[in-house]
């Protein structure tokens, strides 16, 4: 027909793309980062952008192992203090030196109210600059992880901020956008060349970076464009129009891993998925069991343990990418261990004996609190979780909702049984105790997302000194207490560790992150 | 006549209003920002004078009070999640949208209106019977499926059938995004560069599939009802060339309805054009607004609906003044209830 033969002929006149220089990586993933301000968001895809720009004093390697970056060394003088000695030498992208002040003035500037990474580094009393090249951190009482929660700290200029206006953080109260949300300035592998949030993002090499020849063949030019849809992701990737998805969908996998010229990165992520149960209130909310709480049975909870086939989930629901879980905390977390990490067997008889022991020969029925969009197929792991507690007679009636619905209900308490994941960013139990098994305390701002009135005062006790121990082999001790505790006492259900997949071209080479944040200065094209 | 256009500018105002308020109502829906503006080791207390902070703890009314006083000074205050005025934003993604839309229609009527005189004209013939199927495809596909089968075909597979066919290796289509753009002034246009216009292909052509097939129905059963009449019949008595019958006579008094079909669909258009951009990872507004929908990004997605409720009852407005200037018992009636209600 002449029209398709015109519509053909077009198309071909309107010409190609040209194809982009070799040594750029296209990359692309779900959401874009919120803002270039490095202090402003406490958000996984923004701090993995900035990390580019901008550096901390201490960074991780593919290992997460902390590995000096703005910091060669560092050491406690004191119980309460820290002293880090500072890279010489290093020069940010505008030319200006670095130094002992910049430290000083970031973070302070982290510590600013309208800083999101406050509650991050509160235990910080002052940071002081000794000389040029020495900082001194000193906190409210012996800290032994803080080099630890200085990898999420990122440095600016005092100069170009002072300059540019922006020695605090966005603040919601700003009636203007600031300086430093689309513009950034600072001493890492690359500079921003073009800043179209949610539309495009353009980085080249850093010229002055102090780090180049450590890191030979890291690529010149990196394109960054988010790309929402799934699907139109993963066809990018196929169609050779980006290099590297960084989250392509799990059932897309097998897929990209048999397209020629793909290949993919598998690792477990630092994120465990659990459910958790309210305990602690005299009656649950969501139930048809009144005056009593049947959850807080212990062998009532150990009967919905012991009901779920996380393997069957593990292939089912995730296609394999899960890592069951028996404990809240994954692999790469200090104090994580093999052995503490077993699941209670699979047993629908023993089960089901349980619930008859608690009472509950016939069971219950709960509601179900479920996100829907926050983690690797949350719905769906919910669906079959409420189909397995149905072999026990818990009739589970699943409420899945959007994360700006989901985590609001779980803060306002409103929810008897419920889905979440954690991560844990400073790769410490610590962080796992405090928010997830703490005694939920607003005044002593612990315990904040325990949601299950959970409250054992050994708990408390271990979790406050494992923040204060010095002495490496006392803390261990304590953590593992602390884990064999939290085992025991069962207030959250565990179920897997998410699997992370990077899928990128074969022409590229780069190393994957537990934590999720690709750091293109490890990477290398071919 | 004035008294018309001020009764239809008020009830412009009134439905403006409402949609407004009941955007507000619908907000109360969509959960709380706070918990995506902070990180998770924010303490309840910070995230309880964040919501303060914001006037999320007030009550809808004075929310809608707030934004309308706002609104009024043309201040849409600061998105959420990017910290940037809503105007700066909405300006910024409205020559994606806009340009999308300018495409698909003009593609809409450039292929709708010639093959819906085909299809009229060879009735009985294969081609014309293979197009009405495609049509019928067009108008029952759901967009994104289109979308979806548009880039498997011409961007995915692509790669293995086009060297097939002689075509040059890099023809293939883009799957997403614009491809280069061009600021020209404030408008960032994509229609000027080699590569931006290859970009737009794909998804104007998916936004204007249903539009298309709208219009070559549309065109096809008017072309035949007018084949019908007696003035054709006295066109082909006269001995008029069968091209001067078709497209001088007949396809000119098809067209009248169609144009104001298409000049309705276009606030459609922009409305709809929120699948295709999210599909194409088109930077536009609707793009911008599913995205804060995802984040329960408020201001954003007051002033997008703001926004396009005021497109919908603009064009609403004239085509009410077109009629009411092509009929004259309709201006007269209206008039008449008009002053009486005032």
């Amino acid at each position: 027909m002449l029209i398709a033969r015109l519509f053909v002929a077009a198309a071909v006149t309107l010409g190609s793309v040209s194809l982009a220089d070799a040594k750029t990586l296209r990359w692309a993933s779900q959401g874009d980062a919120l803002t270039l301000d490095p202090h402003s968001q406490n958000e996984g895809p923004t701090s993995a952008m900035n990390a580019h720009v901008y550096e901390p004093l201490i960074s991780r390697d593919p290992s997460l192992a902390k590995v000096p970056a703005l910091a060669v060394s560092w050491k406690p003088i004191e119980p309460d203090t820290w002293e880090f000695k500072l890279r010489p030498g290093v020069r940010f992208s505008d030319g200006t030196p670095f130094s002992a002040a910049d430290v000083v003035f970031s973070y302070n500037r982290a510590l600013a109210p309208s800083s999101d990474f406050r509650a991050y580094i509160s235990s910080i009393k002052e940071v002081k600059a000794v000389d040029g090249l020495t900082v001194h951190i000193v906190t409210d009482g012996p800290n032994p992880i803080l080099p630890d929660y200085t990898t999420s700290i990122l440095i600016m200029s005092k100069v170009w901020s002072e300059k540019h206006n922006v020695t605090k953080p966005q603040s919601f109260k700003d009636k203007e956008e600031t300086f430093a949300v689309r513009n950034a300035m600072g001493t890492g592998p690359y500079v921003v060349k073009q800043r179209d949030p949610d539309v495009k993002t353009v980085m080249e090499k850093n010229p002055t970076y102090w780090g180049a020849a450590n890191f030979p063949g890291y690529p010149d030019e990196l394109v960054y464009t988010p790309i929402k849809e799934p699907a139109t992701r993963v066809a990018a990737l196929i169609s050779g129009q980006v290099d590297f998805v960084l989250d392509a969908p799990l059932q897309d996998i097998a897929r990209i891993k048999q397209t020629p010229g793909l290949k993919t990165e598998e690792t477990a992520q630092v994120r465990t998925i659990f459910l958790g149960l309210d305990m602690g209130s005299a009656e649950l909310k969501y139930s048809d069991v009144k005056g009593k709480n049947p959850f807080a049975d212990p062998r009532v909870r150990q009967a919905m343990y012991q009901a779920i086939d996380i393997n069957a989930i593990k292939a089912k629901v995730m296609r394999n990418f899960a890592a069951p879980a028996g404990l809240v905390t994954a692999p790469g977390v200090h104090g994580y261990t093999k052995e503490l990490d077993q699941r209670l067997k699979y047993d629908v008889a023993a089960a089901r004996k349980l619930m008859a022991d608690a009472g509950y020969p016939t069971g219950f029925a709960v509601t179900l609190d479920c996100p829907n969009d926050r983690y690797n197929n949350d719905e769906q792991i919910c669906q079959a979780v409420t189909g397995m507690l149905a072999q026990i007679g818990i009739k589970v009636d699943l409420q899945a909702r959007s994360k700006t619905l989901h985590f609001p209900k779980l803060q306002k308490k409103d929810s008897s049984f419920y889905l979440l994941g954690w991560g844990v960013p400073t790769l410490d139990s610590h962080y796992v105790f405090t928010f997830l098994y703490q005694t939920n305390d607003a005044a002593k701002k612990v315990g904040g997302w325990n949601y299950t009135g959970y409250s054992n005062p050994r708990m408390d006790a271990l979790t406050d000194s494992i923040l204060k121990e010095i002495d490496p082999v006392k803390r261990d001790q304590m953590i593992a207490e602390a884990w064999a505790l939290a085992v025991a006492d069962m207030p959250y259900l565990p179920l897997h560790h998410q699997l992370i997949v990077w899928s990128m071209s074969d022409k590229v080479t780069i190393p994957i992150f537990a934590n999720d944040s690709p750091n293109f200065k490890y990477a290398t094209i071919k | 006549m004035l008294a018309f256009i001020v009764s239809r500018l008020l009830q412009s105002l009134a439905v403006m209003l409402a949609v407004a308020f009941l955007c507000f109502v619908l907000f109360n829906f969509v959960g709380d920002p706070v918990n995506n503006m902070v990180g998770q080791e924010a303490s309840p207390a910070e995230r309880a004078e964040m919501r303060r902070e914001l006037g999320l703890e007030d009550s809808v009314a004075v929310q809608f009070a707030r934004f309308l006083g706002n609104a009024l000074s043309g201040n849409f205050g600061k998105s959420y999640r990017l910290a940037r005025p809503v105007s700066d934003l909405i300006v910024e993604r409205m020559p994606a949208t806009l340009e999308l839309v300018a495409v698909a229609a003009l593609l809409a009527l450039s292929m709708g209106i010639p093959l819906g005189v085909l299809t009229a004209l060879r009735r009985h013939t294969v081609d014309s019977a293979a197009l009405m199927t495609f049509s019928l495809a067009g108008v029952a596909m759901p967009t994104f499926v289109i979308g979806i089968l548009l880039i498997y075909v011409f961007s995915v597979e692509c790669k293995g059938w086009a060297p097939a066919l002689g075509l040059p290796a890099d023809w293939c289509f883009p799957s997403f995004g614009r491809g280069e753009t061009v600021k020209l002034g404030w408008w960032n246009s994509g229609l000027v560069t080699a590569a931006g216009l290859k970009a737009i292909v794909l998804p104007a052509f998916t936004l204007s599939l249903f539009q298309m097939t709208l219009v070559l129905r549309l065109v096809r059963s008017q072309m035949l009802e007018v084949l019908r009449t007696d003035y054709i019949k006295f066109a082909r008595a006269r001995g008029l060339t069968n091209r001067a019958v078709h497209f001088r006579h007949a396809l000119k008094n098809t067209l009248l309805p169609v144009i104001t079909v298409i000049g309705l669909q276009v606030g459609g258009l922009i409305a709809f054009s929120i699948i295709t951009e999210t599909v194409f990872q088109w930077p536009g507004m609707g793009q911008l607004f599913i995205q804060s929908v995802q984040f329960a990004d408020i201001p954003v997605m007051a002033a997008y609906l703001v926004m396009v409720s005021l497109i919908f009852v603009t064009i609403n407005f004239f085509v009410d003044l077109l009629y009411a200037a092509i009929d004259p018992r309709l201006r007269l009636d209206r008039a008449r209830l008009g002053t009486a209600g005032g």
